[in-house]
């Protein structure tokens, strides 16, 4: 990362510190601000959209309009259950998240940096990583309980194997002159890999865990849905038995919502601290 | 011209070829390559593109090993990369993008453990040599192609090589960047002294940069062909008195070779 250090200058030019953070800033309002009522816009005609459908072709029991849906939001807010849905779904996928990633990153890195260990362990990514997640929640269940445990073990494994790829790919795309260079000005192997693979590949990963965000959002549905007595997908699918329609949207709702908010979030970090590293979009 | 005995780097029947599946004995991309320079020579190295130049920088380079003959430096053989060998790359993705262009140029001494001041502190100076000297603290993504060059020539100067190799780093700009870089390039040689190992497949440009010229023969299985002393006096232009014969000459001494391959 770019330590902004101060130059001991002493000329009267503006210091380039400052410049630059400018300039970061400047970009950043370009990406987040410019567009801003754009997107508002966006949202509130979906809404409308929304409305003027369900209210002209549905029942409301089939499709119930977003007053509606607003109005029962309200009353699970109230009542604090909506919170505890969100939370622990939220939990669950965060912690999955994080631990997947903090293994398939640097298991990626070695993979993708020394053949050995790629050869050893590329059958096993080819071949897992066809096996969708929802495939192992009834063995994973039956081995460690219904408890949290499964739940953030499904999340680790549907997030692995997208950052573990991803990462192997950005290893590959180093440009060979990188490493070249590295070598000749004086950079042992393993220098080489903290220095320029390392930092080379970050964009890559960057982008696996987006991606692996996304699918970690679809996965703690699923295993809430069979194994689990709160979170959203406990929410939609407990509420399908009572005909509650007005909840499945709210949980369809927040699941959006919360993605949306958290890649939002994730892509600001990527252009806050991470831009130099490579073009990201 | 400071004229020491030709044996500062030294290739002798030098071979070479990419290893073939089926093939006991991969095709030659070298054979019988030899080459004398000398130190604090600016020698060129010219020859059709293909004909195997950027090969020979990479066994110079030591980023591939020769299936035959030897290579020294300063006495000592050649084998693997190493800091006493600096190359300035054709493309500009040799810079590591995430770095400032003062931490790319610092780059070389941070691996040799080289504390951030002292470091910062040289590569501000070759920044400053390279005409650099304002963009310490933008990236490569900001920086033009020309710069980004000079960048390049910065960061392998910062850490002090015995020789710089370079393949064809002015290939990729325009016109006018590259004849201002190759003017700085040849002020930077005078100022350094630095022994310069220069590939280019332009005619001019050899004959504007170097002390002698080695001129290839056309692949496979290629060899230095010829060795032309540059004798005009610097700084040069492109108009000054001997250098169209020069260009003539060594033109003339690459078709003859086209030729005569053709009929074989």
């Amino acid at each position: 990362m770019s330590v902004v250090e101060k130059p001991p200058r002493v000329d009267a030019l503006p210091s380039p510190p400052s410049v630059i953070a400018q300039r970061r800033r400047a970009r950043l309002r370009a990406m987040l601000g410019s567009e801003y009522l754009l997107y508002a816009a966006s949202i509130a005609g979906m809404i409308v959209l929304w409305h003027v459908v369900s209210t002209t072709f549905f029942k409301p029991q089939f499709f119930p309009s977003p007053a509606v849906v607003f109005t029962a939001a309200v009353e699970m807010l109230r009542s604090r259950e909506l919170f505890e849905h969100i939370g622990i779904s939220l939990q669950r996928i965060l912690t999955g998240f994080v631990l997947g990633s903090a293994f398939a990153a640097p298991m990626g890195l070695l993979m993708g940096s020394i053949r050995k260990v790629r050869v050893i362990f590329d059958p096993y990514t080819q071949f897992f990583r066809f096996v969708p997640s929802i495939a192992w929640l009834t063995p994973v269940v039956l081995w460690f309980g219904i408890g949290e445990v499964s739940k953030v073990l499904i999340i680790i494994y549907t997030t692995t194997f997208i950052v573990l790829i991803n990462t192997m790919v950005g290893v590959a795309n180093i440009p060979p002159n990188k490493l070249r260079a590295a070598a000749s000005l004086g950079a042992t192997p393993v220098k080489a890999f903290f220095h320029v693979t390392l930092p080379a590949t970050l964009p890559f990963i960057l982008t696996g865990m987006r991606l692996a965000m996304g699918n970690s959002f679809a996965t703690v549905v699923a295993a809430e849905m069979i194994a689990a007595d709160t979170g959203l997908g406990y929410l939609i699918f407990n509420s399908r038995l009572w005909m509650a329609t007005d909840k499945i949207f709210i949980g369809i709702v927040c699941l959006g919502a919360l993605g949306l908010i958290t890649d939002r979030f994730f892509r600001y970090l990527i252009v806050r601290f991470a831009h130099q590293y490579g073009p990201i979009e | 011209m400071r004229l020491t005995s030709p044996d500062f780097l030294v290739a002798r029947d030098v071979g070479f070829g990419y290893p073939a599946k089926g093939r006991a004995t991969p095709p030659a991309v070298l054979a019988g390559f030899d080459l004398a320079m000398t130190e604090g020579e600016l020698f060129c190295l010219l020859g059709p593109s293909g004909c195997g130049k950027t090969t020979v920088l990479n066994l110079l380079a030591g980023f591939l090993t020769p299936t035959g003959g030897t290579l020294t430096l300063d006495g000592r053989p050649i084998a693997g990369p190493g800091v006493d060998r600096a190359v300035v790359f054709q493309s500009d993705d040799s810079l590591f993008g995430w770095l400032r262009s003062i931490d790319n140029v610092a780059f070389g001494p941070r691996m040799a453990g080289v504390p951030r001041d002292r470091r910062n502190a040289v590569a501000r100076e070759y920044l400053k040599l390279v005409h650099l000297d304002g963009q310490e603290d933008k990236y490569p993504g900001e920086l033009s192609g020309g710069m980004k060059q000079r960048v390049q020539i910065a960061r392998v100067l910062a850490n002090d090589p015995k020789i710089l190799l370079m393949d064809e780093p002015f290939g990729a700009l325009d016109a006018q960047t590259r004849t201002r870089l190759q003017d700085e390039l040849v002020d930077i040689w005078g100022k350094t002294r630095k022994t310069i190992f220069f590939i280019t497949h332009d005619i001019a440009e050899a004959v504007l940069l170097a002390d002698r010229i080695g001129v290839m023969t056309q692949g496979p299985a290629a060899r230095l062909r010829e060795i032309i002393p540059v004798t005009l006096a610097r700084p040069r232009r492109r108009g000054s008195p001997g250098f169209g014969e020069m260009w003539e000459r060594i033109n003339a001494l690459i078709e003859d070779d086209a030729a005569t391959e053709s009929l074989t």
